[in-house]
């Protein structure tokens, strides 16, 4: 090595002492080499797939809202509703902006504090954003499956549903600086904040409040304005249950009114048995299958709970085949509008689902 | 047993071993129709402590004429018999008894289980660290437990220049470079978010439980930058992107990379990185929000601008008065919370209580931690325990008195820049209501008569 006569002096007691050299080492670390190689252009063209705000990242291409439609009500309805306007299962994408937000770019209902939430097209500023998220994360159960025109027509179709491009538009790489130019809310977002861990990017150079840590006597508001109404005590469940069997406190009871005796605090419930720690088949395929999505244990989410669908299902007689089929080819109309989308585990996977549900949807 | 001798703090045993159900409601009742005084009284004959100070006398009475104890005088099974073998369990677990101390979801928060949040039980953690399994969980399409064998980790450019070569690391490769251990907090940018209206959760474990500190092992990014060649002058923001369905990404200023802040960690509280928290590779960013720690970690770009990702476009943006969108808000700001006493408890008599809470900065050191029981006309500074870590949870205990009337107790925390915690009052003035994220305003709880701990917010 180039650094040996160095060593040698430093040996010798001719040059700086060893144990100076050493702490040298300590302190600047040594070389480090070999580990990490060079990132191969394919590799990284499968991965760098990010598209920044001024489009870099973008890929060529194009996409037409009709397409947009057809890819929509297949993949996407589900859950964002035919017109990107459910709330049931995400945030609505659609709604509350106008021709007259187009114009400003400011999106005048986020002044309205009774307008109920807030859409993605109130919010995004930048179309950029929407291209990029559609293609890295959706749909939800199936990210990065979409095409490249197939993202161009969705971000075109939920772009003319906000009335931002017309109905016979199609979204190109060419064209995306003209839309952004009229995204409702492109002038909406403010860097004017003392919140950003660097120097550039955002104005602000203080604090939004400088409170005084007052000791004695100071300034305080008297009123309770807000607390939690009294049927709201047990909408967590009961509180007993989340806490600690001994200590301090134990948790109130909730499941009885306020100022009610409490229970004589029991022995802490031991953890229920573990189970044979292997989940039961049907399980494991509504995780695989990412079933759970859509479809609570008892509860509606997107879908019925498989309870429901078990309790509709008992007494037909051909419902281990009626429900295999509806699995895998799905369908729409039995219990709500919203579509559910053809699945693509095998036949005998369904089958096994269909068992399980006719069985009444047992927990393992 | 002499009272007198009783060291301040010691917390003791209720009464209600020493009571059957009935005696329980009984005290209870009884407490509540104004006679505490009365049952006190009783319970402190029984025991022999007469006028003992503070809550000693009625913390642990002898019920009744008996001879004492049942669970003293009664040996119990585990002193008269042989325990259970070394490594009964290759991977030791809480007690059983421990069951009720959970993470959990907030009822109706979310739609779905994936793209949800499970809240940490704050109320029953003790000093600063979260255990791995009871960190609150953030996921916006599921978690996964990655084969660490596969994962990659890849460093590249948003334009030619920026660095000398991308490159790619397997864990192998990272776990041998440098690495450091360091104490860090995680908060959700969202946490306490539900509050900024109004009183809308019961406890702390859903009003502040998307927070969670561990000690983290990792490269700093710095190294792996270095590695790559990077241009700094250029360079100045880095794009960290997940491996996982949402591929989540966010903006990360160079500043922070510089210092040696950021670190690729994979390293837990000592072991690995719990799969719901990114195994095997996330990113660690101090102080800031938790959606830029980005779990399942597989590309850092450098860049010279900043990216408008869906997390900085469309969520994590703040609603100000006047109807703009802070954009890129990142640092979680000096807050604190009592856990003990908190909602949903209930305080099982009068005497003497040791109140203990949480406190954290974005900004550095937290310098010191007020607490009042009068609803902030007056304020005591509570105690730090340990050495206080930067951008890392610090533990605070002060001495309590509680004489049986509603009282609202708070805590206050100021940071080593000299930011002091604002109240509800000074940062709605400047955020409004509908800001959903940042709200580290001062938490009220409101002890009732009856010991029952409320969620409140004064104006």
């Amino acid at each position: 090595m180039s650094s040996s006569p160095k060593w040698i002096r430093a040996l010798l007691g001719l040059g700086l002492s060893s144990a100076l050299l050493a702490a040298q080492a300590q302190t600047k670390g040594l070389e480090i080499s070999g580990l990490g190689r060079t990132a191969t252009p394919k590799e990284i063209a499968a991965w760098d797939i990010d598209v920044r705000p001024d489009f870099k990242g973008l890929p060529k291409g194009a996409g037409s809202v009709a397409k947009g439609q057809e890819v929509w009500e297949g993949k996407c309805a589900h859950c964002h509703g035919i017109f990107g306007e459910s709330g049931e299962v995400f945030s609505p994408l659609v709604g509350g902006t106008t021709p007259e937000d187009i114009k400003t770019g400011r999106v005048a209902r986020l002044n309205d504090a009774s307008f109920p939430g807030r859409t993605t097209l109130m919010k995004v500023p930048t179309v950029s954003t929407l291209w990029d998220y559609i293609n890295r994360a959706m749909p939800w159960t199936q990210p990065k499956s979409l095409s490249t025109e197939e993202v161009y027509a969705v971000t075109a179709f939920l772009l003319n549903l906000g009335g931002i491009v017309p109905d016979e538009f199609v979204l190109t790489d060419g064209n995306m600086p003209e839309v952004q130019a009229r995204m409702p809310n492109r002038n909406g977002m403010s860097l004017d904040h003392h919140l950003w861990p660097g120097r550039q990017l955002t104005s602000g150079k203080a604090a939004d409040t400088s409170n005084k840590a007052c000791m004695k006597d100071c300034p305080v508001e008297t009123r309770v304005a807000s607390d939690l109404p009294e049927h709201a005590r047990n909408a967590h469940g009961n509180l007993a249950e989340q806490n600690r069997a001994v200590g301090s406190q134990h948790g109130a009871d909730t499941s009885k009114p306020a100022g009610a005796a409490p229970a004589a605090a029991a022995p802490a419930a031991p953890t229920r048995a573990a189970g044979s720690g292997k989940p039961a088949a049907p399980m494991a395929l509504l995780n695989k299958n990412s079933c759970t999505a859509c479809h609570g244990m008892d509860s509606k989410l997107v879908g019925p709970s498989f309870k429901d669908i078990a309790k509709k299902y008992q007494e037909k007689a051909d419902a281990v085949s009626y429900l295999t089929g509806k699995i895998l080819r799905g369908g729409s109309g039995v219990w709500g509008a919203i579509p559910m989308p053809a699945q693509t585990l095998s036949e005998a996977d369904a089958g096994v689902l269909a068992e399980w549900l006719k069985q009444g949807a047992p927990r393992p | 047993m002499n009272s007198d001798s009783k060291p301040a703090g010691r917390l003791l045993k209720a009464p209600e071993n020493f009571l059957d159900p009935s005696g329980v409601r009984q005290v209870f009742a009884e407490a509540k129709a104004g006679r505490r005084s009365f049952i006190r009284n009783a319970f402190a004959a029984a025991s022999g402590a007469v006028a003992a100070p503070m809550a000693w006398a009625q913390a642990n009475p002898l019920a009744g004429a008996g001879d004492g104890d049942p669970n003293i005088l009664q040996l119990p099974e585990h002193s008269k018999g042989l325990g259970q073998p070394v490594a009964t369990d290759g991977y030791g677990r809480p007690s059983k008894y421990e069951a009720n101390v959970q993470r959990r979801q907030s009822p109706g928060l979310t739609q779905t289980t994936q793209a949800s949040v499970s809240f940490a039980p704050l109320q029953s953690l003790f000093g600063i660290v979260t255990p791995s399994g009871l960190h609150f969980e953030r996921h916006h399409q599921g978690w996964w437990d990655v084969d660490p064998s596969k994962h990659r980790l890849m460093v590249n450019e948003s334009e030619p220049g920026l660095l000398k070569r991308p490159m790619v690391f397997t864990m192998d490769e990272l776990m041998r470079l440098p690495c450091v251990s360091r104490f860090h907090f995680i908060e959700c940018g969202a946490n306490t978010g539900m509050e900024w209206g109004n009183v809308a959760v019961p406890t702390v474990q859903y009003s502040h439980g998307m927070l969670s500190c561990s000690e983290f092992t990792g490269v700093p990014l710095r190294i792996v930058l270095d590695l790559a060649g990077v241009d700094y002058k250029r360079a100045r923001f880095v794009l960290a992107e997940g491996a996982d369905g949402s591929s989540m990404t966010r903006t990360i200023p160079m500043e922070m990379v510089e210092n040696g802040e950021v670190l690729l960690a994979y390293g837990q509280n000592g072991e690995m990185l719990r799969p719901e928290n990114g195994y095997p590779l996330r990113l660690v960013v101090p102080g800031v929000q938790g959606v830029s720690w980005v779990k399942y970690l597989r590309r850092i770009e450098v860049g010279d601008k900043p990216y408008g990702a869906k997390d900085e476009a469309v969520h994590y943006i703040d609603l100000m008065p006047g109807g703009l969108h802070r954009q890129y808000t990142s640092i979680q700001e000096c807050k604190s919370v009592i856990t003990t006493p908190s909602g949903g408890q209930v305080l099982l008599d009068k005497g003497f209580y040791n109140i203990s809470g949480l406190a954290w900065s974005g900004r550095g050191k937290v310098r010191r931690v007020d607490v009042s029981v009068d609803g902030g006309r007056n304020w005591r500074q509570a105690r730090l325990e340990g050495s206080v870590m930067s951008k890392c949870l610090t533990r605070f205990n002060i001495d309590w008195v509680w004489d049986g009337r509603p009282t609202l107790v708070q805590s206050r925390a100021t940071d080593e820049s000299g930011y002091v915690q604002p109240s509800y009052g000074q940062l709605r003035t400047v955020r409004g209501t509908r800001s959903i994220y940042h709200n580290h305003a001062i938490q009220t709880w409101l002890v009732q008569e009856n010991g029952e701990v409320k969620n409140v917010q004064l104006s």
